[in-house]
């Protein structure tokens, strides 16, 4: 423990600081005092943990962070990268901050920041319990930090029109501990959209997590776009509570950051769930993308279906690492898991291990991984209708990434990510 | 072997194969290929499995994996050899492929717009923009009865056998190809499937291209009439004549004509 001492030691302080001025509850504080002790305890991961092997964050550990402050400048969200922010309701955080006066929620929309939340009973019975905060030191900091939030409710039987969308907007050198709790009541419908997006391309910290518990019959579209700064680091952890009969459909879809890391538990705890996890991650130079998921399926007849890409090009690094595990009462569990990886560069690398591990014989489980560049035939395809080779592969590439974008379902969005991946081509082609 | 034209600086002439011989992976395909089309006809190449008329419209297409041992060829009187296939793709030479590439995400009307306007570009005509170019596209459709709704649709991807034939040859209405080279594209057809490619194919026949119909069986030439049939057997013609050939083919079978080569 003592190497990791000096770094607990500085945000020691700042916790304190924030503990004494939250006006929270006795209940809420008791959470953060046992979240801030096990980040003491457990510190930040180092490469020597199995989980953390691949990713380096030392220099997240060693970072000089501030906090972010209410009063700061406001930045202009209505162009830019911001634009894929369109239609539906709109939470803003600044530098993790919650502004109010950025942010536009309809009456009927049960969405409010953490600091709003702390009498409510519900939040109460779902806070922290869906991802546990002891699950490693990102978790428990983010805990011991929380304040920095969104308590969304779909109601029982209601159907939310247009997606929410929850922005988290990083802009200085600060870190940012985001924190999202959706708890979607019986037969309720939503769709939210998560940004994580820069102001500015300086170096921050964002350390979030996402709580979702769905009831039974619950539906959710989950999407979550991280187009953080490049000098950014971004650590995600997002689980999933399914209950009877719910459907979660989730996009993740990464491209930016320096080093990013989402790691993300779907705990089917009543059969009949169904869920859809997938994403893209796009990295280029030497950014590093990491992605590690742990499916339980724990109950019968309940489908999981993950399918994740990735486009590597630069000194870029991507790791996949995906569990799934059908435990012996699982039985009609049908669970799916792919990875596949395109390198652009020789310099580019991916460490991808998908992870099946079943104890019952009547399920229909299929899993695979691909490292790989483009196929031959595909390219003489697009050759032989003229298309030059730099166009078709560009085409190709975008193709890959567009399996994944196109389930997006909100149109600026996907439009928005269509034309990042279409610049980060450098390609001469038309966003449909 | 029978000569039917002199070969020479021909206008009518569009592309002349002298003596060609080529391997893929070191093995020997074809092995002394003469063969001259002339604009406005159609050619039927036929021959057993193996024979290499497949290989024969790879070759022409330029996939990479075909090495040209010897001879030559020429499309307009140029050496085709040194165009890359992009280039010759752009210069008129289409091939609908027998198994036609699936590309996942890259709609139909997207790929082939950019195919469209790639060609414009190289023979100076004006590109168009996706509503323009929407228009034109319903027009092609219309010659192999495809439904629009198959614009939007990734490249291939989940279609039928039938539907990605009747593909490559929307794709080939709009490319407006001087050589068409159809690579066995009556095969996995079911007959309504086979009517249609085939009428669409009889559509875009005119004085000015020519048709290389590559077919194992004489099934689809009831529809697409030649005005030469030639038969390929260890890798080069061994037998050549009208549309009557392809009849007596389809009596015969291949072996009268794979002993001629031996």
């Amino acid at each position: 423990m003592s190497i990791k001492a000096g770094k607990e030691t500085i945000y020691k302080g700042e916790f304190e600081e924030s503990i004494g001025a939250s006006g929270q509850p006795q209940w809420l504080k008791d959470v953060r005092e046992q979240a801030f002790s096990d980040f003491t305890y457990k510190g930040f991961p180092t490469v020597r943990d199995e989980e953390w092997k691949y990713t380096n964050v030392s220099e997240i550990a060693s970072g000089e962070w501030r906090r972010g402050e209410a009063d700061s400048e406001i930045p202009d969200l209505s162009s830019g990268i911001f634009s894929e922010i369109e239609t539906g309701n709109r939470i803003v955080f600044v530098d993790g901050v919650y502004r109010a006066d950025l942010g536009s929620i309809s009456k009927d929309l049960d969405a409010k920041p953490f600091t709003a939340c702390y009498e409510d009973q519900t939040f109460r019975e779902k806070f922290a319990k869906v991802v546990d905060p002891a699950l490693n030191g990102f978790t428990a900091l983010n805990t011991a930090f929380t304040g920095e939030g969104v308590f969304i409710k779909a109601e029982k039987n209601t159907k939310i029109e247009g997606p929410i969308n929850i922005v988290f907007v990083g802009r200085g050198e600060t870190a940012n501990f985001p924190r999202v709790l959706f708890v979607g009541e019986t037969g309720s419908e939503a769709e939210i959209v998560e940004h994580y997006l820069r102001a500015e391309d300086s170096s921050y910290f964002t350390n979030s997590v996402v709580e979702i518990s769905l009831a039974d019959e619950a539906r959710l579209i989950h999407t979550r776009v991280q187009r953080e700064s490049g000098k950014a680091f971004h650590i995600v952890t997002s689980n999933a509570k399914l209950g009877r009969g719910s459907v979660y459909d989730a996009t993740n879809v990464s491209l930016g950051a320096k080093l990013s890391r989402h790691d993300l538990g779907l705990d089917f705890s009543a059969p009949g769930a169904e869920a859809w996890v997938d994403g893209l991650y796009l990295v280029d130079d030497s950014q590093h993308a990491d992605t590690h998921s742990r499916i339980d399926h724990r109950v019968p007849n309940c489908t999981s279906h993950q399918s994740y890409k990735g486009i590597l090009d630069g000194k870029s690094r991507a790791v996949f690492n995906g569990k799934v595990f059908v435990h012996k009462k699982a039985t009609g569990t049908d669970a799916f898991q792919s990875n596949k990886n395109l390198l652009l560069s020789n310099d580019a690398r991916v460490d991808t291990k998908p992870q099946l591990e079943i104890f019952n014989d009547d399920v229909k489980c299929a899993h695979g991984a691909t490292v790989g560049q483009l196929e031959d035939e595909e390219l003489f395809y697009l050759l032989s209708r003229g298309l030059n080779e730099d166009l078709a592969r560009n085409l190709l590439t975008y193709g890959f990434a567009e399996e994944i974008i196109e389930k997006i379902k909100v149109p600026s969005v996907k439009k928005a990510l269509d034309e990042a991946v279409l610049n980060r081509l450098h390609a001469r082609l038309d966003a449909e | 072997m029978v000569v039917f034209r002199a070969v020479g600086k021909d206008k009518t002439m569009l592309l002349e194969i002298k003596d060609l011989y080529v391997a893929i992976d070191g093995k020997k395909i074809l092995k002394g290929l003469n063969l001259n089309i002339g604009k406005g006809e159609v050619h039927a190449i036929m021959g057993p499995n193996g024979s290499g008329k497949s290989t024969l419209a790879k070759v022409l297409a330029g996939h990479p994996s075909y090495e040209v041992v010897k001879g030559e060829i020429l499309y307009e009187g140029k050496n085709l050899l040194d165009l890359e296939p992009d280039e010759r793709a752009r210069e008129g030479i289409f091939m609908a492929f027998q198994y036609p590439v699936e590309v996942p995400g890259v709609s139909n009307s997207q790929f082939l717009r950019l195919a469209y306007n790639e060609k414009m570009k190289h023979i100076g005509e004006e590109e168009l923009d996706p509503l323009e170019f929407n228009d034109l596209l319903k027009e092609k459709a219309k010659i192999v009865e495809m439904d629009p709704s198959f614009f939007k649709r990734s490249v291939n991807e989940g279609f039928s056998g039938g539907e990605k034939k009747r593909n490559e040859i929307l794709q080939m209405a709009v490319l407006d190809p001087k050589l068409a080279l159809l690579d066995e594209t009556d095969s996995g057809l079911d007959i309504d499937a086979l009517r249609i490619v085939a009428e669409g194919v009889n559509q875009l026949k005119n004085d000015q291209n020519g048709i290389v119909l590559v077919t194992h069986y004489q099934r689809l030439l009831n529809y697409i009439v030649p005005d030469f049939v030639h038969v390929l057997a260890h890798g080069k013609i061994v037998k050549e004549g009208g549309k009557e050939l392809a009849l007596e083919l389809e009596e015969k079978g291949y072996d009268w004509v794979r002993a001629a080569g031996q």
